[in-house]
């Protein structure tokens, strides 16, 4: 027997208002194309330009717990702010991160790559000396691939030290939209 | 046995929500899309507790059949005579749940989906995740409980 939609929504509304999700994710249009992105309760957990909730979902649920559920609601904010983004209207993201599950170095880089201004760019060698780790130039690239927040945490305004740019796990297609929409890069 | 890992909600719930509508309609009509939410808010509240993913269908249909039974008793008018004479017209199912109170859960659930809401052997199999011999049996050994323990008082 079909489940109608709206009993579907109703279900998956309440869910996440009684607080009862792991993660509540969604599937949300941008310029950039479809971005998958989930919340947690401590924040935002995920977002991924593989949009299919199938490559996603078992993972999610292993890392942050089983109740794992499509809830649009918890990730409106972050859906809004992404728009505004877009539009030219937002140049900062205020948002909670949830980056409970990035240790030591790792997360003290996503920590100084949050401070990267819009507009402009910064290095791997730069970052990783902001990290407090001068010559770990390398590993950045590694944690700048693995991000789990891109776009939010800018790992596009990374680039390399002659200028390059590099790559995106994204696509590089996606990193110069990204640096044109902010000016940093000539169209 | 070696444990069956649990899957995401998300799969869960997609897996079985038709059928458990389905199952719901059947005890329930209209009320059946309250009843909906209900089963699948509690799973989700008892999610985190469970230990191995195998009988899950069991689990949920367990679930609903509860909700549906409580759901039931709830909507029999309260009236301030116990006199069950009184109380004709009342659907069956509204009398059966007390009177099976103190059977086991399986043989209680059995007796009252096949005598107060006239579900079919197969789908009380279904229900308590069970054959349909099983259910067979477990409604015999619930009515001849209570048989006996009407004789007794």
């Amino acid at each position: 027997m079909k489940v109608s939609p709206e009993l579907d929504n109703r279900f998956r509304e309440s869910a996440a208002a009684e607080g009862l999700l792991d993660v509540a994710y969604d599937v949300v249009d941008s310029p950039v194309g479809e971005l998958f992105v989930g919340v947690s309760d401590h924040g935002l957990c995920v977002i991924s330009y593989e949009s299919d909730p199938e490559r996603h979902v078992e993972q999610l649920a292993r890392r942050f717990g089983a109740r794992v559920l499509r809830s649009p609601r918890p990730v409106d904010q972050v859906n809004r702010q992404l728009d505004e983004y877009f539009d030219g209207k937002r140049r900062r993201f205020d948002l909670d991160v949830d980056l409970r599950l990035t240790r030591d170095f790792g997360r003290a880089v996503l920590k100084e790559l949050a401070e990267v201004p819009f507009g402009e760019v910064t290095t791997y060698g730069a970052l990783a000396a902001r990290a407090g780790k001068p010559r770990a130039a390398r590993a950045v690239g590694t944690i700048m691939n693995r991000n789990p927040l891109p776009i939010v945490l800018p790992c596009h305004r990374v680039v390399g030290s002659n200028g390059s740019l590099v790559g995106y796990a994204g696509g590089l297609e996606r990193k110069q939209l990204l640096l044109k929409l902010e000016g940093a890069l000539l169209a | 046995m070696e444990r069956v890992r649990i899957p995401p909600f998300e799969r869960f719930y997609e897996e079985h929500r038709e059928e458990v509508l389905r199952h719901l309609r059947r005890l329930l009509g209209a009320g059946a899309e309250d009843a909906f939410q209900e089963t699948f808010l509690r799973a989700l509240r008892a999610y985190p507790d469970l230990r191995d993913g195998r009988h899950l269908r069991a689990w949920v249909f367990t679930i609903a059949t509860r909700i549906a039974i409580d759901e039931s008793r709830r909507q029999r008018p309260r009236g301030d005579l116990p006199d069950l004479a009184a109380e004709d017209g009342l659907p069956p199912h509204a009398e059966l749940g007390p009177l099976t109170d103190d059977l086991p859960p399986k043989e209680r659930a059995a007796v009252v989906l096949r005598y107060g809401f006239d579900l079919p052997y197969d789908e009380i199999a279904t229900a308590l995740g069970s054959s349909e011999d099983a259910a067979r049996q477990a409604t015999s050994s619930g009515v001849r409980r209570l048989r006996e323990r009407s004789k007794k008082t």
